[in-house]
């Protein structure tokens, strides 16, 4: 196996805990981070095709960069403000616009 | 002067104008937005007037025209003019609407400025749409027109406001929607046809389109005029609408946006799908529907225990009228439609105004809660019964002109249509004389309504002007006749003449159709 | 633009014989006026009587003396043609062309003359009837626009301008009825009157349709003139056309079936009863039928239905006045039945003798209605003094009224006499001009119908007349002393219309009535307007016998009805006379035969059962299960299937984020194996 293989079975183990987090975490900051860590397998797996189907692919990584930064700014001032208000981020709590 | 009327910018004017006056009415205090939009009102039908005489009525190019490019990669201009079929669209609406808007001056009194700076917005709506000659340009207006509705009606409107604005905005949108593919597949067409993409309605009049595909291009246009008509049975949301919406809505809903319909079918089902139109099987669907309208919104209007409600279901059976007269496609059936399509608006415009200054003293619109108003309101009394008498159809009024062309017209090509929309007459009075007898008639048995005002200054200034035009059409009518004549005849050749050189299949030939004058570039 | 003044006053251009008319404008613009003046002196000097005292009356006087300056000028050049007068175009469209034309022959003038005549006569009595009523500029406002539109239905040139006067005089017809709006009875009448009306005018309606379709023009002279060639005699659209007319005419003119608003017209004021509902609009029917007369003539079979309906009518009605107690009501289906014998007249193709009972008729039966208004204007008078509130209209409460109205007295009988048609009053000459017509003709069973309606006449007038004037007063006591002979400005109108009465029927002297001067002055008159339907029948071989079918010409049967109708007047007289009757208020309602007729054959219930509840229930069927069921019910149905999809789709909104990621996950597992597999 080459290193492409690791790298991609690496970016695969990422996204799945990424996942799996988001899914059964109730805390805001840790699905926050799980959603950082699947970005950032994608981005893993970006770099890892470059290697071989040419450097465009690295152009996206950087535009993934560039949203997950906006998207960790927004998210992390949402939450805030969220705890201000009621002083927790369990996730189930928030359901005020569920219909 | 005469230059400028003869001009587009007294289209555009007619156009910018209400925009305006509409933003005006949204800054300035929240008591003079009512003047503002009267004045505004007022001005555009001072502008609109003089075209009644500076129109060329001997021909039937398209006059004031302009044609500017506005999106030049998909072929959409500003492009705008009237013709004998919309002049006077254009006047009624002009006209009609000074009058809602000053009969609103005490009904309204919650959010004035948003209130007149829609009524305003929808002035400008309609008038775009009867004026444009583009079909993007058409579709938007005939889209916005129905914000300024919703809201009126949502906001603005009786207890069950939002079921019947809702029902009103789904119904139309439904209909447009069909109608706005439609249009683009006219333009596909157009395009594969000719490569050239455009919305101008005088460039698309042009193309022939194959016979079978006019049936669904046609009934897709038909079914978004058909449900603003309204045509029987998609009927259903007009009297919701009617009965929820504050006077002025009524009256303009009545007064112009019923006429949206038929001048739609005049305008663009025709010509664009003349074989379509042509053929047994539409004509004697819409025909009978027609008759089905006539007699049915009689029958129903006569057990209607709501005043307004009873009106609304007039409108259905007189627009059922001016549907037959469009359909049987002779001049005095079309001539006669068009002008019973004004003598709807002035004349239920009227009935809507009277019954809205009953509610605003009486805060109810049930028939029973009336009786002997003729007593402590003689002056409204005799006003509601000229209306009634214009909306019957007595000879001398307005009413009985239009009614009568249609049937002359009708009945020279679909006697049998003709001799059962006559009966539409008997039924006509048997409804509305019943209404009056029990409104106005008989002795003052609530003590509330004996201590009714009669109606004032104001509210004869807003009956006044619709009174005059019920006599002066019923006695005098020609001028009106005039400015259609050309126009009408020369929209039967052409729709004649399309109906049976519609090619079988489209690209076959290299036929391409007459496209409308204007004048002054082309003669 | 058409100058409206000079167009109106402007004097015809073509018109031969030497003969054009004079001021055909004014003739219109004096009631118009009269009713604008009077109109808006309802809403701004409502107290004031002087006004429509004044301008009411002159403005239909000032129109009969234009009417007489024009009647003058015909029959000094008794013109071939008739003269018509173009005011404005009223609508042209294609081929269409109607103008406000207004047409000046013999038929048109003579009838104008009627009306505006009569009129005058009653709008002078109106003055003196109406004069405490609150009303009373209104009154006149209405009154005057009924002239106008009464006007314009005569002088018509074409269907179309014929049809604005004929649904004119209807609306004026309506607003009079209900003139008492305040009772809501009286209300429904005007709206009854209305729309049966407006079931005859969808006759007239679809007859114009008709005949535009198949001449392309609605124009009088040139749909006579061309009706011989375009039509086949005798033929469906012909028959078609005249019956629609009929139908018209049986709306307007009270016939059956359409006849049942008349007597309930009588909620209006008694003039108005006196000039709308029988001298003049009532007769409207006839004058178009005569108008028509050249149609009329091709259609047999029509000619036989008018004929016929009109034979029926005059017997059915006669039948329900014999046993009627309001005196208005007797004289409303004595008026039926007289309309009866003018459809009879000119079915059977006597149009002349139609116009003519028209006018006798005109003239004797505004007479009686005036003259039962004199007695209820002096009992509601007298009623109102003491307090009662007993009806003033029940002949049950009346007689031997001769002793306090002997004008009244006098003049009304003059009247019954004339209508009972007894030599030499007017109604003989016309009345017998009918029955012998109907005879010589060939229509035995109406002739026999005829005679035997003219015998119920003779019954029930005198009927009426004794009930009224003759026996013991029944008014009570309180009331007697207060009871008076109405004033001047009530009873010279009576006296104008009695002269008329006796001597209208002169102007039109049989040849063959023995030692009589035989002036043929109608016929002569009516013969350029008359001849074309005439020449149609004489074509096809209709021609009038010399003998009636049992034999006898035309000076027996006058001098057998004369006689016979004589008998019949003295013998009811006699008969009822000592009859001792008990006020309205103690009486029983008649039972057996006589109490159907008292109900009037239950004709107005017939229709309430048959028609109107059904069609009632029909409309809100069509309302609650068709409009709100059907339509909005399919409708509601699909949105609240929508609402279902959707709230089943809400379903899988639980709130829960990572529910959400578990089915987002899912998807993505999903859509990538299908995508690898």
């Amino acid at each position: 196996m080459d290193i492409e293989t690791y790298s991609l079975i690496l970016s695969a183990l990422l996204f799945a805990i990424g996942t799996v987090g988001v899914m059964l975490r109730r805390n805001v900051i840790i699905m926050f981070m799980c959603i950082e860590l699947m970005l950032n397998a994608v981005n893993l797996t970006l770099v890892v095709f470059s290697r071989s189907l040419g450097i465009e692919a690295q152009v996206f990584v950087f535009f993934v960069i560039a949203v997950a930064a906006a998207e960790a700014a927004v998210g992390l001032a949402i939450i805030i403000s969220i705890f201000r208000h009621y002083e927790l981020v369990d996730v189930d709590r928030f359901n005020l616009l569920k219909w | 002067m005469s230059n400028f009327f003869e001009s587009h910018w007294v289209l555009s004017l007619l156009l910018i104008l209400p925009m305006a006056g509409a933003a005006l009415c949204l800054i300035v205090q929240e008591e003079k937005s009512r003047y503002v939009a009267m004045l505004t009102s007022v001005v555009a039908f001072a502008i609109s007037l003089p075209l009644f005489w500076t129109f060329r009525s001997g021909t039937a190019a398209i006059q004031n025209y302009v044609s500017v490019p506005w999106i030049e990669a998909w072929g959409i201009g500003y492009t705008i003019g009237i013709d004998g079929i919309s002049i006077l669209m254009v006047l009624l609406t002009t006209f009609v609407t000074p009058l809602a808007i000053l009969a609103s001056f005490t009904y309204i009194q919650r959010h004035q400025r948003a209130y007149y700076a829609m009524l305003l917005l929808l002035l400008a709506a309609m008038i775009g749409v009867f004026v444009s000659l583009d079909m993007f340009l058409f579709f938007l207006f005939w889209e916005i027109m129905l914000i300024p509705m919703y809201f009126i009606i949502g906001v603005w409107g009786g207890k069950r406001r939002v079921y019947a604005a809702v029902k009103f905005f789904l119904f139309t949108a439904i209909g447009s929607l069909l109608m706005l593919v439609a249009i683009v597949v006219i333009v596909y067409l157009y395009y594969r046809q000719y490569g050239v993409i455009t919305f101008a309605y005088n460039d698309l009049v042009q193309l022939p389109i194959g016979r079978d595909l006019q049936f669904v291009l046609f009934s897709a246009f038909a079914l978004a005029f058909a449900i603003k008509v309204p045509l029987f049975p998609l009927h259903t949301w007009l009297p919701d609408a009617h009965v929820e919406a504050p006077t002025a809505g009524s009256v303009i809903l009545a007064g112009v946006l019923l006429k949206m319909g038929a001048y739609g079918f005049l305008r663009f089902a025709m010509p664009f799908f003349s074989h379509a139109a042509t053929s047994p099987v539409v004509v004697g669907t819409i025909l009978v529907l027609s008759l089905v309208g006539i007699i049915y919104g009689a029958w129903v209007a006569a057990v209607q225990p709501d005043a307004k409600k009873l009106v609304a279901y007039t409108s259905v059976a007189h627009l059922g009228f001016v549907m037959m007269g469009l359909f049987s496609l002779t001049t005095q059936g079309i001539q006669g439609g068009i002008l019973q399509m004004v003598n709807h608006g002035i004349s239920t415009g009227a009935l809507f105004l009277l019954v809205g200054m009953l509610y605003e003293r009486r805060h109810t619109r049930m028939i029973d809660d009336f009786g002997g108003i003729a007593k402590v309101m003689p002056v409204f009394a005799a006003s509601f019964l000229l209306v009634a008498l214009s909306s019957i159809g007595l000879p001398g009024t307005n009413g009985f002109i239009g009614e009568f062309l249609i049937l002359i017209g009708t009945f020279q090509k679909y006697p049998v249509v003709a001799f059962i929309a006559a009966t539409g007459v008997i039924f006509a009075a048997a409804y509305m004389l019943p209404m009056v007898q029990r409104m106005l008639y008989g002795e003052v048995d609530r003590e509330e309504n004996r201590v009714l005002s009669d109606i004032g200054i104001r509210e004869r200034l807003v009956l006044a002007p619709a009174l005059v035009m019920i006599v002066l059409i019923g006695v005098y009518p020609q001028p009106f006749l005039s400015l259609t004549s050309a126009s009408v005849e020369a929209l039967i050749e052409q729709v004649e003449h399309r109906a049976v050189s519609a090619p079988v299949q489209m690209g076959v030939s290299d036929l391409r159709f007459d496209r409308m004058p204007i004048l002054g570039i082309d003669e | 633009m058409v100058n409206f003044l000079e167009s109106f006053l402007r004097v015809a251009q073509h018109a031969d014989g030497g003969y054009q008319p004079i001021l055909p404008g004014l003739i219109l613009l004096f009631p118009l006026v009269g009713f604008v003046i009077n109109g808006l002196g309802a809403f701004l000097w409502r107290d004031s009587k002087r006004v429509p005292s004044l301008v009411g009356p002159l403005a239909i006087i000032g129109s009969f003396a234009v009417v007489l300056a024009n009647f003058l000028a015909m029959h000094a050049a008794m013109p071939h043609d008739p003269a018509i007068v173009s005011l404005w175009t009223w609508m042209a469209v294609g081929d269409l062309s109607i103008g406000v034309d207004l047409q000046f022959d013999q038929l048109s003038v003579l009838m104008l003359l009627v009306v505006t005549g009569v009129s005058s006569v009653i709008h002078v009595y109106s003055i003196g009837y109406m004069r405490e009523d609150p009303g009373y500029s209104r009154y006149f406002s209405y009154l005057n626009l009924f002239v106008f539109f009464m006007s314009v239905l005569v002088m018509g040139a074409n269907f179309a301008i014929v049809f604005v006067g004929w649904e004119g005089v209807g609306l004026c017809s309506y607003l009079l009825i209900g003139f008492w709006y305040e009772n809501r009875e009286f209300a429904s009448a005007g709206k009854k009157a209305f729309i049966v009306n407006r079931i005859g005018d969808f006759g007239f309606l679809v007859a114009m349709l008709l005949v535009f379709t198949h001449f392309g023009t609605l124009n009088f002279v040139e749909v006579f003139a061309a009706a011989p060639e375009t039509l086949v005699f005798g033929g469906g659209v012909v028959t078609l056309i005249t019956l629609l007319l009929f139908l018209g005419a049986t709306g307007k003119s009270a016939q059956i079936p359409l006849y049942v608003w008349l007597p309930d017209a009588m909620a209006g004021p008694t003039p108005v009863s006196a000039l709308i509902h029988a001298a003049t609009m009532v007769t409207a029917g006839v004058y178009l039928v005569a108008r028509a007369g050249v149609l009329f003539a091709m259609a047999p079979v029509s000619q036989a239905t008018v004929a016929a309906i009109g034979a029926g009518t005059a017997l059915f009605a006669a039948t329900i006045a014999m046993q009627q107690y309001d005196i208005k009501k007797v004289l409303a289906y004595s008026t039926v039945s007289q309309l009866g014998y003018m459809f009879l007249a000119v079915g059977v193709g006597a149009f002349t003798a139609g116009m003519f009972h028209l006018i006798t008729h005109a003239f004797f039966k505004a007479l009686l209605f005036l003259g039962s208004g004199a007695v209820i204007h002096a009992m509601h008078h007298a009623l109102h003094q003491v307090h009662r509130h007993d009806d003033p209209n029940d002949m049950r409460n009346y007689g031997g009224l001769k002793n306090v109205l002997p004008i009244t007295w006098g003049t009304m009988w003059i009247g019954t006499v004339a209508i009972a048609g007894i030599f030499p009053f007017a109604g003989f000459f016309s009345k017998d001009e009918i029955i012998w017509s109907a005879g010589s003709y060939g229509y035995t069973v109406l002739w026999v119908v005829s005679i035997l309606t003219a015998l119920l006449t003779a019954g029930y007038m005198t009927r009426l007349m004794v009930l009224t004037f003759h026996g013991e007063n029944r008014s009570g006591a309180d009331v007697r002393p207060h009871l008076r002979e109405v004033p001047a400005v009530m009873w010279v109108p009576l006296a104008i219309l009695a002269v008329l009465s006796v001597v209208g029927g002169w102007i039109q002297i049989p040849e063959s009535l023995p030692a009589l001067p035989a002036v043929d002055a109608l016929h002569h008159w009516l013969e350029p307007v008359m001849e074309p339907a005439r020449q149609v029948m004489t074509e096809h071989g209709l021609h009038q016998a010399h003998e009636s079918p049992l034999g006898g010409g035309e000076a027996v049967w006058a001098i057998m009805s004369t006689g016979l109708a004589l008998i019949v007047v003295m013998l009811t007289f006699r008969a009822l006379v000592h009859r001792r009757y008990r006020p309205a208020s103690e009486s029983e309602t008649p039972t057996g035969f006589a109490g159907i007729l008292y109900n009037k054959w239950y004709v107005d219930e017939l229709y309430d059962r048959l028609i109107i509840l059904p069609l009632l229930a029909l409309w809100r069927g069509c309302w609650r299960i068709v409009d709100v069921g059907l339509i909005d019910g399919t409708l509601n149905a699909m949105a609240s299937g929508t609402r279902m999809v959707g709230w089943v789709g809400s379903l899988f909104q639980t709130g829960r984020v990572a529910g959400y990621m578990f089915w987002f996950v899912t998807g993505v597992v999903l859509i990538l194996a299908l995508l690898l597999l």
